[in-house]
């Protein structure tokens, strides 16, 4: 923090308000601070000093620029900006640089060692008197008062004009440690940020992890008593056809034989709504198994491009066979530098066909309620980023409302009418790339607009693990 | 000839199940059925089994005790010229890859598809009666 005697002192004696005000309390940069000092110093220390024209040159590597001045006219000034000023002795600023301490030229005219003649030519001074501003011994500045005629400085004059280098290096050094404070405090809290998203994610795949096992155990225990159901229930049918025949010859009056009908018809209807649940269940709990399914193909390097390019013919001609009247646009824009990449391609293609088939939902979706106008469009991206490669499915179809968001990759969560989705297509896709892939899966939407799955991962395989959840 | 096909599953219901769906060949005396609910049970069976009359075992993998893919070198090691078709909840790659390797003749995932499990009782009885 910046020393407050000092800058009590200084904004007393310099009266600057800036500075006196508050100006050091808030976060200021450290250049405008160095120059509010610098120009602080200039015209107080010409006035007490009576000299003329005032400046502080400022370190800038080896060589030294006007930082600030006082007294001079525009054109001096400007010429003077534009000057580099080397460490050599026929200047004032440089020789004071070479020699660290403070350097007095009565009359620079007749001056052995001065030879600057453009600029006494320019400025029109005789007299100089430079201070170096030492920080820990190297000169970072200096401060260069001049008087236009031949008036040696007063031993006085000279020691105010020190004690101002010396407090002026103090200030510009508080300001530096306290820009480094805030430098090193906005860094702090960026870890801080990244730490807690770190920690979020963290969280997030842990409690899907763990569901994932729950889920899976859940369903190991459910397919076995399933099956049977399904098996059962499938026979049953196929029985009480067997019984209708059986009782076909039988002789009954016709209200009797209407009874039997309907009873064996409301039997079979019920049945056929049993076989019908029972697979919706079955499909579900083989969904739910893939989270812990221990062996998933194998690990080899592929096309990125042609993975994506197949997912997308596989996808699109799977809808167009389920229904002859779908056409959407395909976009596709693939990077041939992507080129091949360290996966496991089963699982990678069951994820671009979950999120094709998302995006083919929601366009589809999106066209039954805008009908006209409106053009269907699923773009496919893919992109090289050096040891990572990125997938991108987009689709401008009814976009993802920001509180269903944060829940698509919670397994069960489904916005699909009942028995059109398991709610466990994204969950799945999640742990194939996060945890199976150690990639990244990230969701883009604007409700109405658009949504855009992007996917990250890495070129070659770190720690290769054989399956999901496993 | 009284063919035999053995069933081995450690759900009781299987042998219902089986039992209901087979029921006009069994009626017919085409073949006839065995259930076993653990593989040391089936080994046991199948030891005592005439020689001509096993044509066909079918084993489910997850039992507990011996597993389906334990009891399956076991049951090739005692009748080699006995086909195994094993049956299991959870047909992935690596189950099939053992079940294959470990000289089973398919791999059939529940729920049951007894089409297919009818051709194939169907195809042995023929092989064995032709």
């Amino acid at each position: 923090m910046v020393d407050t005697h000092f800058r009590d002192a200084l904004a007393d004696r310099l009266a600057i308000p800036e500075i006196a005000e508050g100006g050091l309390r808030q976060p200021v940069q450290y250049p405008r601070l160095c120059l509010l000092i610098f120009q602080a110093i200039q015209p107080t220390a010409a006035r007490l000093c009576d000299a003329h024209y005032a400046m502080i040159f400022r370190g800038e590597g080896d060589t030294f620029k006007l930082a600030a001045n006082h007294g001079f006219a525009g054109e001096y000034r400007e010429w003077m900006q534009r000057q580099i000023i080397e460490r050599r002795r026929d200047t004032l600023v440089g020789r004071t640089v070479l020699d660290r301490k403070m350097v007095h030229i009565p009359d620079a005219a007749i001056d052995p060692e001065y030879t600057w003649s453009e600029s006494i030519k320019r400025g029109g001074f005789r007299t100089m008197l430079g201070v170096p501003l030492l920080r820990e011994g190297t000169p970072i500045g200096v401060i260069a008062l001049c008087r236009s005629n031949v008036s040696p400085f007063t031993d006085k004059q000279i020691e105010l004009v020190t004690t101002f280098a010396d407090q002026a290096v103090i200030a510009i050094e508080n300001v530096r440690l306290f820009d480094e404070v805030q430098a090193r405090t906005r860094e702090l809290s960026l870890s801080l940020d990244d730490l807690r998203a770190a920690q979020d994610r963290l969280i997030q795949t842990e409690k899907l992890a763990s569901l994932g096992q729950l889920t899976a155990g859940i369903a190991h225990e459910i397919k076995n008593p399933l099956n049977f159901v399904n098996n059962f229930s499938t026979l049953s049918k196929e029985l009480v056809d067997e019984l209708g025949d059986a009782l076909k010859p039988i002789a009954l009056d016709d209200k009797k034989r209407e009874e039997l009908d309907e009873l064996t018809r409301l039997l079979k209807g019920n049945l056929e709504k049993v076989v019908q649940h029972g697979q919706r269940a079955d499909s579900i709990v083989k969904n739910m198994l893939l989270h812990s399914r221990e062996g998933s193909g194998e690990r080899r390097s592929v096309d990125l491009n042609a993975i994506v390019e197949d997912s997308l013919n596989l996808a699109y001609h799977g809808a167009r066979a389920e229904n002859r009247e779908f056409n959407i646009r395909l976009d596709r824009s693939f990077d041939l530098a992507a080129g091949m990449v360290d996966l496991f391609p089963q699982e990678i293609t069951r994820v671009l066909l979950n999120l094709i088939s998302n995006g083919v939902y929601a366009v589809m979706k999106r066209k039954a309620e805008m009908r006209d106008g409106y053009e269907p469009t699923l773009a496919a991206a893919t992109g090289d980023l050096g040891d990572r490669v990125e997938i991108r499915i987009r689709d401008n179809g009814s976009g993802i409302p920001q509180g269903v968001k944060e829940k698509i990759f919670n397994p069960f969560f489904t916005t699909k009418p009942p028995g059109e989705g398991t709610g466990l297509g994204l969950s799945l896709s999640y742990d194939i790339i996060v945890k199976q892939h150690s990639g990244l899966i990230e969701v883009d939407t604007q409700p109405g607009e658009f949504t855009e799955f992007r996917i990250i991962l890495p070129r070659k395989a770190a720690v290769s693990r054989a399956g999901v959840g496993s | 000839m009284n063919f035999l096909v053995l069933v081995v599953d450690d759900e009781p219901d299987v042998e219902m199940l089986f039992r209901q769906q087979f029921r006009r060949d069994l009626r017919d005396n085409r073949f006839t059925m065995d259930f076993a609910q653990s593989g040391e049970s089936a080994l046991q069976r199948i030891g005592d089994a005439a020689e001509q009359s096993l044509i066909l075992i079918l084993s489910d993998i997850n039992m507990p005790g011996m597993s389906g893919l334990e009891l399956l070198p076991k049951a090739k090691a005692a009748r080699p010229d006995v086909p195994v078709i094993m049956i299991t909840a959870y047909g992935d790659d690596a189950t099939k890859r053992k079940a294959l390797e470990g000289g089973a003749e398919a791999l059939l995932t529940k729920p049951i598809d007894f089409l297919v499990l009818r051709r194939e009782i169907d195809c042995r009885v023929m092989r064995q009666t032709y």
